[in-house]
């Protein structure tokens, strides 16, 4: 298990993080998400080591990163925001020095290295200098780099940033394997991105974590009542008036006349249903129903709700 | 050990894939030889103290250029990030980078032999000691300015920066025992003292005398020692 326990960080006067506290169990895939600059890399920095928190503490399982940095760091593998490389060396030669620095004798590389040549796609580029790779090559190798030694934490800083849509289905598939058995964390400022690929999401906003929980639980978190949109005809005012009283549990929150039709926005508690009793009460009073909606609240209002950012926009 | 070497064996790789050590070879190898042919044929002596009095002019600006970009390319790469997060302790990460430098600087004095070599075929009593001596005297100023060259490296991310700066610490170091008149006598002794060519020139002489020895290996320590204490630092930024 990870734990981050009341996480600081002060640049100078900038106060990046406010008291970070999360955790993260074992075969969990974690979702962090945030705009940019709200404190998602310094996060992943001091979780991987590179950067000291002002205060508070990382631990996996019992060792924390202040007195146990190199222990920790042998059980992680890490792929950073830029994804840095060694351009004059060949793919090869990156990642036997990567074994190396793991401590991996040169069977076990071997193993390793078929083993993440075939999952990551690095057959046709395996004896070729790095600066030769495309984008979304490097960004294969980063990966292949980072799960070569098989850790046991995942942290992979906007993984898939920069790639097309068939690398990043190919990227989520991959990390969603390997979260089966590993605990992965994964930043992006761009929900679509980890929303299908996370079982949990947590969202940051300058410095601080604003929400904490699967996609369900923050969408029935963030909104409290459901909102449902009845477009209906042949409505008499009368009727119209009476809908709140007729049916238990909703409040007519809008009503609008449109070309003798009425179109009414209707509230109601998350824990009810009444979509039955206004369709009786509708048939009942002579309306023709011609739409009814139960507007869904999408993890991207939440993220926008939150943040105050467009979570689809960069 | 073994990161350390992973990372020697990487960063000696590094240098040689690029054009930039054979320029800075090419280079070293012409000055030294233009400047010691110079003189040597026109004082008719079978030595090669000349070498041992052009060598270290020409580190000045050579060893800087070696070291410049040895933490500072890092740095400007982003690559220290990785580096940061493998299982490598700080002194393996700059011992492993200052002995690649150093095999560079090596290399090109590994050129300067050939001179030697004249003097087998064209000279008379060569003194053997002599340049073994001075050799080893020039390997250990090499080694010294590579220390400081690598220590600059990790102010910085700019390279011409850390090339600067090294320049500046390591003709520093090399005029101080020109500047003894200027300093009152009390200074001169220990300014003297701190002065590559002082013990160059002892040991230029074939006199290996251990406090040349303990000069050269405690700056090196000091300045390695600075370098690792500078990135244990910067996490902290």
């Amino acid at each position: 298990m990870i734990r981050v326990e009341n996480l600081e960080k002060y640049y100078g006067d900038i106060h990046a993080l406010k008291g970070i506290d999360f955790e993260i169990d074992d075969g969990e895939i974690v979702g962090f998400l945030g705009a940019n600059g709200a404190g998602k890399s310094t996060t992943l920095k001091i979780m991987t080591g590179f950067l000291a928190p002002s205060a508070g503490n990382v631990f996996i399982d019992d060792l924390n990163i202040q007195d146990h940095s190199l222990d920790i760091r042998e059980q992680i593998g890490y792929l950073p925001e830029m994804n840095p490389l060694y351009g004059e060396m060949r793919v090869y030669d990156y990642l036997e020095f990567i074994s190396q620095i793991r401590g991996m004798e040169a069977t076990e590389f071997k193993t390793a290295l078929d083993r993440v040549v075939e999952q990551c796609g690095l057959r046709a580029v395996i004896h070729l200098p790095i600066s030769a790779c495309s984008k979304g090559y490097r960004q294969r190798i980063g990966l292949s780099a980072a799960i070569l030694h098989d850790p046991r934490v995942l942290i992979f800083d906007e993984p898939v940033s920069g790639l097309d849509p068939n690398q990043i289905v190919e990227i989520r598939n991959l990390i969603r394997e390997l979260g089966q058995q590993k605990m992965v964390i994964i930043s992006s400022h761009i929900l679509q991105e980890i929303e299908a690929t996370v079982d949990r999401i947590v969202i940051i906003d300058h410095g601080e974590i604003v929400a904490n929980g699967t996609s369900q639980e923050l969408m029935a978190g963030f909104m409290g009542r459901t909102q449902l949109t009845l477009d209906v005809k042949y409505a008499n005012e009368d009727s119209l008036a009476a809908l709140s009283n007729s049916v238990d549990d909703i409040e007519v929150t809008d009503m609008q006349a449109v070309n003798g039709r009425s179109i009414l926005s209707i509230e109601y508690a998350r824990e009810v249903d009444p979509r039955e009793a206004i369709f009786d009460y509708a048939k009942n009073s002579g309306w023709a129903i011609l739409e009814m909606t139960q507007n869904q609240v999408l993890l991207e209002d939440v993220f926008r709700g939150l943040t105050g950012e467009g979570g689809g926009n960069e | 050990m073994n990161n350390m070497m992973a990372i020697y064996r990487k960063e000696v790789g590094a240098y040689f894939k690029s054009p930039m050590a054979y320029i800075f070879l090419v280079f070293f190898a012409l000055f030294n030889g233009y400047f010691f042919s110079n003189t040597f044929f026109l004082f008719n002596q079978s030595d090669m103290r000349a070498l041992f009095n052009i060598t270290p002019m020409i580190y000045l600006i050579f060893v800087p250029a070696v070291t410049m970009g040895v933490i500072a390319r890092e740095k400007s790469a982003g690559t220290h990030e990785l580096m940061a997060t493998l299982p490598i302790k700080n002194f393996e990460l700059v011992i492993g980078k200052y002995l690649s430098a150093f095999t560079l600087v090596l290399a090109g004095l590994g050129f300067t032999l050939v001179h030697f070599f004249t003097l087998l075929v064209v000279g008379t009593n060569i003194d053997y000691g002599g340049v073994i001596c001075g050799y080893l005297g020039l390997a250990l100023v090499g080694a010294f300015y590579a220390a400081i060259g690598t220590f600059t490296s990790s102010l910085t991310d700019n390279q011409v920066v850390a090339f600067i700066l090294a320049a500046v610490f390591v003709l520093g170091f090399y005029l101080l025992d020109k500047l003894l008149i200027f300093v009152p006598a009390a200074l001169a002794g220990p300014l003297q003292f701190m002065a590559v060519d002082y013990h160059l020139s002892n040991m230029s002489r074939g006199v290996v005398d251990s406090r040349n020895l303990v000069y050269f290996g405690s700056l090196i320590w000091l300045f390695l020692a600075l370098t690792v204490r500078g990135i244990d630092m910067r996490k902290w930024r």
